[in-house]
């Protein structure tokens, strides 16, 4: 309970520290102290009316005592003991604190950092995830992550990436920064089962569209997460995979996915008609019945044409082979170049073995194995390979 | 804040056009209010390095680093923050005369003879 808290102040108070301190560092090891008291007082003494207000004041004064001890940081205690002669007349309760998680966003999502640290550091500071359970996510040893995300903090520090919200001429690039992060996150929960990350990103993009509700894209995102999301009940069955067409809807999340509905719909209203746009609204399409294939083909065509991304062209196939049959979308794949893309040969397996010819079938659905983790995909493309396979004997 | 943007040109620049004037489009960039200075170096071939091999001074001749891309130049800024320096460096790389620019930030403290 209290730690449920403590997840959902974490980044707020945070970012306040960021702003009063203008050091990550410094900021985290402050929040750390504030919420480590917390929990020793809270269950004892009761939470405070203002546990947001407490937690930044207690944090802060941590933070002046930390520097006052440190000599050579002069310059921050002058100016931290103007802001706390200023605050003295108020309550420590009522104090109100602008809340600069956005700002903190744009710094950790800010391009001069390397992808993989801004995605580390942006669960690390609005998150609230800790180091260990960061590292664990993604797979890399503790130490790796850890120096992953001071080498970021120095960064920041170092080269004073700005604290801020960028200005207008900017923001449209780096907005596009911080969504691509959320939906990086996002997808490192699908793609390994690690239900967690999938959460938090849906966690932050709710966050992002509370800070820019006129951001089309942003409840774009957001929409796109959270109707993805609702289906992952319906995805696997006994630890296999279970394809689209097969899935039990009546495990599919309805609350979420209507709410994820609501959000495209915002982002419609907003006159939004960027690439989640787009993607929310096909994947909102995908869960109707009968399927708008035509509509949906529509869609991929006009994300090919902002995105470039073959990936999306691969998808467009899958739409056209529904509409116009399987040698219409293999006509597609085959001017495609991913071949290190194993959706690209899964999906072309398919096609080709709808088409009957089983033995290009068969070599596609092994070069998507090769390409492919241990795993519920895996064990997928196995058993159709098994499939095509006798198939091919009889052909033969 | 104090940046430095280094200047990186492909090698086929030649040597002429480098010593030559500045090209016009550079110029107006170098003479913004955020460039507090800069300076242009002649090609790496005429750089001589130096270094320890098993404590014996030795010097070689051509730059440290040998590569498709030499160091042109050096423009100091003054911004406010990194999206500050990057903004003088978006311009000139702009430009498409310099094959890379790579901005780091300077330790405040006084340049040496200045």
């Amino acid at each position: 309970m209290l730690e449920e808290v403590f997840r959902d102040q974490w980044g707020r108070v945070l970012a306040t520290l960021v702003g009063l301190l203008g050091d990550i560092e410094l900021a985290e090891e402050a929040a750390q102290e504030a919420f480590a008291t917390a929990a020793e007082r809270w269950p004892r003494e009761g939470a405070p009316a203002n546990p947001t207000g407490w937690l930044i004041t207690t944090a802060r004064n941590r933070a002046i005592d930390r520097i006052r001890r440190e000599r050579t940081l002069a310059a921050k205690t002058a100016r931290l003991e103007r802001e706390l002669r200023d605050r003295a007349e108020e309550t420590m309760e009522t104090t109100p604190f602008p809340d600069e998680r956005l700002e903190l966003i744009f710094t950790c999502c800010h391009p001069a950092l390397a992808p993989e640290a801004q995605v580390g550091l942006t669960l690390r500071t609005l998150g609230g995830l800790s180091t260990a359970e960061i590292a664990r996510a993604f797979l890399v040893p503790f130490e790796t992550m850890s120096k992953r995300l001071t080498r970021a903090k120095h960064k920041i520090r170092d080269a004073a990436i700005p604290f801020a919200v960028p200005p207008d001429h900017l923001l449209p690039e780096r907005l596009e920064a911080v969504l691509a992060v959320l939906y990086l996150i996002f997808n490192e929960g699908w793609g390994g089962g690690r239900v967690d990350l999938s959460a938090e990103a849906i966690r932050l993009g709710r966050s992002l569209v509370e800070l820019m509700p006129d951001e089309a894209e942003a409840h774009a995102l957001l929409a796109l997460m959270l109707i993805d999301d609702g289906r992952r009940a319906a995805r696997l069955r006994g630890g296999e995979l279970v394809l689209f067409d097969d899935q039990d809807r009546s495990l599919w999340d309805e609350g979420q996915i209507a709410e994820g509905r609501a959000h495209v719909g915002r982002a419609l209203a907003l006159r939004g008609d960027g690439a989640y746009t787009i993607q929310a609204v096909i994947a909102d399409l995908h869960l109707r019945e009968p399927r708008d294939w035509a509509e949906i083909a529509l869609l991929y065509e006009r994300l090919e044409r902002i995105t470039g991304s073959p990936v999306v062209t691969m998808n467009r196939a899958v739409a056209v082979a529904e509409l116009e049959g399987p040698a219409a979308g293999l006509a597609v794949l085959e001017a495609l170049d991913l071949d290190d893309y194993r959706y690209l040969h899964s999906t072309r397996a398919d096609l080709l073995r709808r088409l009957g010819r089983r033995e290009e079938a068969r070599a596609a659905y092994a070069r998507a194995l090769e390409l492919s983790a241990p795993g519920p995909e895996r064990r997928f493309l196995e058993r159709r390979l098994a499939e095509v396979s006798q198939g091919a004997g009889q052909d033969g | 804040m104090k940046y430095v943007l280094l200047n990186y040109t492909k090698a086929e620049a030649s040597g002429e056009r480098l010593a030559g004037e500045i090209d016009p489009r550079i110029a107006a960039v170098l003479e913004r209010p955020a460039v507090s200075g800069f300076v242009r170096l002649l090609p790496a071939e005429s750089a001589t390095t130096l270094s320890l091999e098993s404590r014996k001074l030795l010097m070689t001749d051509g730059p440290f680093v040998d590569s498709k891309e030499f160091l042109a130049g050096l423009i100091l800024v003054e911004a406010d923050d990194l999206d500050g320096a990057l903004a003088i460096a978006a311009e000139l790389q702009e430009l498409d005369l310099t094959a890379a620019i790579e901005v780091r930030p300077v330790l405040e403290q006084e340049l040496g003879g200045a």
